[in-house]
């Protein structure tokens, strides 16, 4: 295979065709297509930054004196919509997922370029809308929509965010049936389902999550929007229409969109760390079948975001035992991740060192996933920072670390070049410390009491909240810096080669970066994934 | 023998290897977005369940309210219209293009009288002013619930003729191409991924049929 380093390859993906924008805009070239997400992610990424960063400076004083309540309530609205929809749901399937399915399973292309292309456009299309509703003034009910206050009281641009968020959805309910269908049917010769990638199963897995449960907030959203605009709807109380109607249908989307975020985490972790280790991974089918397990039970947990709503207190009895069940599988995974470190020899290079970052962050936000199921502590816990550090740090903690990691380690392969690997490893390290910085005292705080979404607090709560506040200007650091030099690294990066980290996988047998059709001759698998030899 | 494999690479997208694989594709696709859709009737399905057993009396006077002839007229234009939209798919498979391209025509026919019926339908019952939300002032005194029955209703129907004009565009588009003969033995995934998709739609009115316009009745 590595005769082909030497061999006169095909033009690769960045340079072939006519040069200019107009090409890439008209791309059906997946790995293209993952870099124009790529774009639209990081803009929107700092975007939800900005807001944040807002948020934190806000909480730094107890009086709350930067802003107003009501420009508060729509910077952390702002947060949450761009953060949850336009980055974290596309962050990874959307980026590497699109880059690197096709290139794993050895097809030319996903199955259908041109849907890949048009929901690109959707996600544009869905960013304009809320950014729309944004420079309109801005929206206040939270990422949540919550009726009634998103349909009778709220007098901002809702249904300029909702519409934006409808959009979007079908940009990744798009990307979803692509993913699905190219996994099913582009396969190589002798890639069958247990020689994939951990990374290919847990796309499999999110975009089955993606296909089924986005429709359903496309639907509740198109209702929050005709009840706007209308006057009238079924989740009026008025009428005799119910709120919590609305909240079943919301969260029975948004609590398998958290597994959205987290499984491609997962399965980029699950590259990295074989990779770092030089190991099969420990357990592989008991990691394929876990993931499919999550995407499974993960439609069967939403009532636990509604313990004190109001449901009955038998779904919640029942809500709580399948929230302890889902826990089950991602500790299978936990556990499967550090049997394969164990008694290993590591190479800390940067992307390890976030999967690593990744695996500690996600036990603590998922051990703190166990606190809030349990109906009697949730009942304290419930609407505190306790919840807010709980899912930060399985999406920030989890996802991003993840995301950053698997940009690190594939960057070679998609761009051709290699980052320095110094400012890595130091980002790497300050975002872990940044981040336990930020997000630790907010379990205390809400363990303390202190409920989420105010923009004004009591007294003694401050310290742990300028705590907080100074690990965000941290964690800000250290996503600012692979911005700087990744970017340095594309005009001045070393060449990368084929393969620079002798890993396995079909993706790393093709040049860097891979030519339009990704191999110059089709591959043919004969081996299971992960065969490292030490 | 070449000429018929020239079309065939002519039509096959760069990205397959073979034409089967990229039927196989084709008609995966199209179940995985019909799974979506049914989800995303689903929530108005699950809303309808919900409140009707809060106010079963208001929908069953909302129900009564309902145009019977018309609505069983419809039913039966779309459950003809699936079965020609079967036929077509037959045909074609057995290299019949142009009759298929005649039953295309007569699917997206009916699905079009299915839009015309159902405006009238609209149209008288915003003369009785059963619109929520633009004139819903309904005669007698109903139960105010019996408004989100209407609610329901118009979401419903309006999200389903929605997706029949839809697939009456897809259907004319296929309807035009196969009366040229662009389809073959070997290659006629667009029109059974389109005759899928119009299944679909006829599906969720057989949903919609009895949940708005028989079960009233009953009672």
């Amino acid at each position: 295979m590595n005769s082909s380093d030497r061999a006169p390859h095909p033009e690769n993906y960045l340079t072939a065709g006519e040069p200019g924008l107009w090409s890439w805009l008209r791309t059906h070239d997946h790995k293209r297509i993952g870099i124009l997400y790529a774009v639209g992610i990081t803009f929107f990424f700092f975007l939800g930054g900005i807001a944040a960063t807002l948020i934190r400076l806000n909480l730094v004083t107890p009086a709350g004196t930067l802003m107003s309540a009501e420009t508060y309530n729509k910077a952390f609205t702002l947060h949450g919509v761009v953060m949850v929809w336009f980055f974290l749901i596309p962050s990874i399937p959307a980026t590497l997922g699109n880059f690197l399915l096709p290139l794993m399973i050895g097809a030319r292309d996903v199955a259908f370029p041109r849907l890949n292309l048009f929901s690109w456009y959707l996600y544009v299309g869905g960013g304009l809308f809320t950014i729309g509703a944004l420079l309109l003034g801005g929206v206040d009910t939270g990422w949540t929509f919550y009726t009634p206050f998103s349909t009778m009281f709220s007098n901002t641009h809702v249904v300029l965010a909702v519409v934006g968020v409808f959009v979007v959805g079908f940009s990744s309910i798009l990307t979803g049936i692509n993913f699905i269908v190219t996994v099913h049917t582009m396969r190589a010769v002798g890639m069958h389902w247990f020689r994939l990638p951990l990374f290919v199963w847990a796309l499999y897995a999110t975009s089955l999550v993606m296909v089924l449960a986005t429709p359903v907030l496309a639907m509740t959203l198109s209702l929050i929007a005709l009840e706007r605009l209308l006057g009238v709807g079924i989740f009026d109380p008025a009428l005799g229409g119910d709120p919590l109607l609305f909240q079943h249908f919301f969260w029975f989307y948004s609590h398998p969109a958290v597994y959205i975020m987290i499984l491609p985490a997962m399965g980029v972790v699950s590259e990295l760390i074989t990779c770092g280790v030089r190991r099969q991974i420990f357990g592989y089918r008991f990691m394929a079948w876990s993931m499919m397990a999550i995407a499974v039970i993960g439609f069967m947990v939403w009532g636990h975001h509604m313990f004190v709503a109001g449901q009955s207190m038998y779904a919640g009895i029942v809500f709580s035992i399948l929230s302890f069940v889902v826990a089950v599988p991602s500790a299978i995974k936990v556990f499967n991740w550090v049997a394969t470190l164990y008694k290993g020899t590591i190479d800390f290079h940067a992307p390890m060192l976030y999967a690593l970052g990744f695996v500690g962050l996600f036990m603590l936000g998922g051990l703190t996933g166990l606190f809030l199921a349990a109906t009697a502590l949730d009942v304290n816990l419930t609407d505190t920072y306790f919840v807010v550090a709980h899912f930060h740090y399985i999406m920030v903690g989890g996802s991003v670390m993840a995301y950053l990691g698997g940009i690190h380690f594939w960057w070679p392969k998609i761009t051709g070049r290699l980052y320095p690997e110094g400012p890595a490893r130091f980002a790497a390290i300050l975002m872990f410390f940044g981040f336990n910085f930020t997000f630790f005292p907010q379990y205390l705080l809400g363990y303390l009491g202190m409920p989420r979404r105010y923009h004004a607090y009591p007294e003694p709560f401050q310290w742990l909240n300028v705590l907080s506040s100074a690990g965000a200007s941290i964690l800000a650091v250290s996503y600012l810096m692979p911005l700087c030099y990744l970017g340095w690294s594309l005009w001045r990066g070393a060449p990368a080669g084929t393969n620079p980290w002798r890993a396995t996988g079909l993706e790393w047998t093709t040049p860097s970066p891979p030519p339009v059709h990704n191999f110059p001759l089709p591959p043919v698998v004969n081996e299971g994934p992960y065969r490292y030899r030490p | 023998m070449s000429e018929a494999s020239a079309t065939l690479v002519a039509h096959r997208a760069a990205q397959f290897d073979d034409a089967a694989q990229q039927r196989e594709s084709s008609v995966l696709g199209m179940w995985l977005f019909i799974a979506t859709e049914v989800l995303f009737f689903g929530v108005l399905f699950a809303g309808y369940t919900f409140s009707r057993v809060r106010f079963p009396q208001a929908f069953a006077d909302g129900g009564a309210r309902t145009d019977l002839l018309l609505g069983s007229i419809e039913t039966g234009i779309l459950l003809l219209s699936s079965c020609l939209a079967a036929l077509a798919v037959r045909d074609v498979r057995f290299g019949a293009c142009r009759a298929a391209g005649r039953l295309l025509w007569g699917t997206a026919m009916l699905g079009v009288a299915f839009l015309v019926l159902h405006g009238v339908e609209y149209h008288a019952e915003y003369g009785e002013a059963l619109v929520p939300g633009i004139r819903y002032h309904p005669s007698g005194h109903p139960q105010p619930a019996m408004m989100i029955f209407f609610c329901l209703y118009y979401a419903i129907t309006g999200f389903h003729s929605l997706h029949v004009a839809i697939g009456v565009a897809l259907l004319s588009r296929m309807a035009r191409e196969a009366s040229r003969g662009a389809f073959s033995a070997d290659y006629f995934a667009p029109v059974e991924v389109t005759a899928l998709y119009w299944h679909l739609v006829d599906i969720v009115w057989i949903f919609v049929y009895p949940l708005v316009y028989l079960v009233g009745r009953s009672t």
